[in-house]
């Protein structure tokens, strides 16, 4: 970007900051409504500056719950859904590490067609086979269980094939060099492969996170108890058709918890892989 | 300490590619053994089998008089230096030569007693709290030496080793090694393409081909009787000169009509190394010599020497003559080698005589 000119700065500029503004304004709105009371939400317009409720919409919202959403507090809800974003993510990641693991670096018949039955479960979305797995899961007594949350949704044919493309650009050479240092299969894979898969486990850690986090079609089905909802779940049921109804305000302040988890999740395991990607260069 | 025993190895791969047709090579003890070829000889391949790395389809690898065919590359106590390098990137220099010891139990204290003075052998003792991807080509180079030696294994296995290094420093490693080698005593083998370095290090020079040995034996016996054309066109720099010969009236002559009259039974081809060749302006001819009428058609002077390249018997040759030379392109002059250094070869490119 050097020899630009003032203008075409100006304007980069500009249009960084009109994306900033589409994106973040939403957010901040929802903040802004859930500092004010239920009254002032119902009767527009809504202002644009947080108001003084904050402290009393977050204290009810976290610790309140009783004769609300069935007796569930946000705590429970947010501990309901990073148990099962983790259970997904970490799940996923050690099932398809494996696969590929086997795939790449094993000589076994049949290898390339357990790769391909892997790759066209690529094709098959979750709502198509959401009939059959969700009478699997009550016929083995899953429903409203974290194991019933977690476990249909846990295999990746997306992460197993990222895994594998990683794998394949390890040289030859560094596998037989662990060989000849004496390194079996299950050495190799945690003195060697783990460790230089670091950047590309942290970065998928954080994308099937967030994908576990925003679940919404499986938890609705899996889940009968109010106990076992997710956030994502319990916002909706929050909102009733009659909109006097609706606490708004504790919709903004749900909402806005909601977001909180998968934030500092990318924060955090971004500053881990950026270093990662920095470190693994050359 | 060890003597290797190569027995008619054969590798087949899956698919009927054969790429060693059966090779029996006998490496003494303490013997540095270089395979020479050019790509696909399988010469790679053939380290390879020693290393355990790739399975054996016929024949044996024995170790000591026994076979090691079955077992695994790590039972076979050897240590292996890679083309490149094979460093475990997220390791430091320490724990890349300490990790074989770890996967053996070897004791914490004997570890690090040895990488130690293994780095200071080779002069990586500042290094060792480094990553490899902070370190140059030659230090690399250098820690992959120092995995193999820490190990104190039965064999070292070299695969061109120096091959992604500069000219200047290929040298100076290639000293390094036979060194390292000599002081050490452990037998080694050591594929290369490069027939300097396979010249300069070898004790048994093996010249491959085709998946087939050529020729083994001394470097310098390999240099002054090669077996065949193939041999005496690989080893040496520049090349030994190869003039086809034809059956004429008055007996075997070259290309351009040139009689050979000294030429032995059933020769298809002379030699002669640019070395052994010379130039000659008078009329003083020696009788018991190869001389042959040459134009020059390019000089090419190196300081202490100056190659001719010639036309001449038919083809090209290129003769060596010493520091400057007044010759320039396009006179005519005439090219003499005595009969003591001339090779014959046959029709099909086996050594007569």
């Amino acid at each position: 970007m050097i020899g630009q000119s003032p203008l075409r700065i100006f304007i980069a500029h500009a249009m960084l900051l009109l994306g900033i503004v589409v994106v973040a304004f939403p957010i901040y709105y929802t903040f802004v409504a859930s500092t004010q009371t239920l009254q002032t939400i119902l009767k527009p317009p809504l202002p644009m500056l947080p108001g003084d409720q904050f402290w009393n919409n977050y204290g009810e919202a976290l610790f309140g719950g009783v004769g609300r959403m069935g007796g569930v507090s946000v705590g429970r809800l947010l501990l309901n859904t990073t148990i099962m974003a983790l259970g997904i993510a970490v799940g996923k990641i050690f099932i398809s590490i494996l696969s590929a693991y086997a795939i790449v670096f094993f000589r076994f018949p049949m290898r390339m067609v357990f790769f391909w039955l892997i790759f066209i479960t690529l094709m098959l979305p979750v709502e198509v086979r959401i009939l059959p797995t969700y009478k699997v899961m009550v016929e083995l007594g899953l429903i409203d269980t974290y194991a019933g949350l977690i476990i249909p949704l846990i295999a990746s044919a997306t992460a197993t094939l990222l895994f594998r493309q990683f794998f394949m650009t390890i040289p030859g050479e560094l596998l037989e060099a662990a060989r000849v240092d004496g390194a079996g299969p299950w050495r190799f894979f945690f003195d060697i492969l783990l460790p230089l898969s670091r950047t590309n486990i942290a970065a998928l850690f954080v994308i099937l996170f967030i994908y576990g986090w925003t679940q919404y079609l499986w938890p609705l089905l899996v889940t009968n108890s109010n106990d076992m909802n997710t956030i994502v779940i319990a916002l909706r049921k929050m909102v009733s058709f009659a909109d006097a109804d609706t606490q708004w305000h504790l919709v903004m302040v749900t909402a806005m918890l909601a977001i909180v988890p998968p934030i500092l999740v990318v924060v955090v395991m971004q500053r881990w892989f950026v270093r990662g990607l920095v470190e693994s260069e050359k | 300490m060890a003597t290797v025993d190569l027995n008619e190895v054969k590798k087949v791969y899956p698919g009927g590619v054969e790429a060693v047709k059966g090779v029996s090579i006998a490496i003494p003890d303490k013997a540095l053994c270089v395979l020479v070829g050019p790509s696909g000889c399988g010469k790679s391949t053939l380290l390879r089998m020693i290393a355990g790395l790739e399975t054996i389809s016929a024949g044996t690898v024995a170790f000591d008089g026994k076979v090691v065919n079955t077992i695994g590359p790590t039972e076979r106590d050897i240590a292996m230096v890679f083309q490149n390098y094979a460093l475990y990137p997220h390791m430091k220099v320490y724990d890349n030569m300490a990790y074989g010891l770890r996967n053996r139990g070897t004791p914490r204290d004997e570890i690090d007693r040895r990488v130690r003075s293994t780095a200071e052998m080779l002069e990586l003792s500042g290094l060792l709290d480094r990553r490899p991807r902070e370190l140059s080509g030659g230090q690399r180079q250098r820690v992959a030496m120092g995995r193999a030696v820490v190990r104190d294994p039965k064999v070292f296995l070299f695969d061109e080793p120096l091959s992604n290094l500069d000219a200047k420093l290929r040298g100076q490693m290639r000293v390094e090694i036979k060194n390292l080698q000599r002081s050490l005593g452990v037998t080694s083998v050591y594929v290369t393409h490069d027939q300097l370095e396979a010249m300069t290090l070898a004790d048994v020079l093996v010249v491959m081909n085709g998946g087939l040995v050529e020729q083994s034996g001394a470097a310098l016996d390999i240099y002054e009787r090669p077996a065949s054309t193939f041999v005496a066109s690989f080893i040496g720099a520049p090349p030994m000169n190869l003039l086809p010969l034809v059956g004429g009236q008055a007996g075997p002559a070259l290309g351009d009509g040139t009689t050979v009259g000294l030429a032995p039974a059933g020769a298809a081809t002379i030699g002669f190394r640019p070395e052994d060749a010379d130039i000659e302006f008078g009329t003083d001819l020696p009788s018991d010599a190869l001389v042959l009428p040459a134009s020059v058609e390019a000089v090419e002077p190196v300081g202490a020497e100056s190659f001719l390249h010639c036309q001449a018997g038919g083809g090209r040759i290129v003769v060596r003559v010493a520091g400057r030379t007044r010759v320039s392109v396009g006179d005519r002059l005439r090219v003499v080698c005595v009969a003591a250094k001339l090779h014959w070869f046959d029709q099909a490119g086996r050594r007569v005589g």
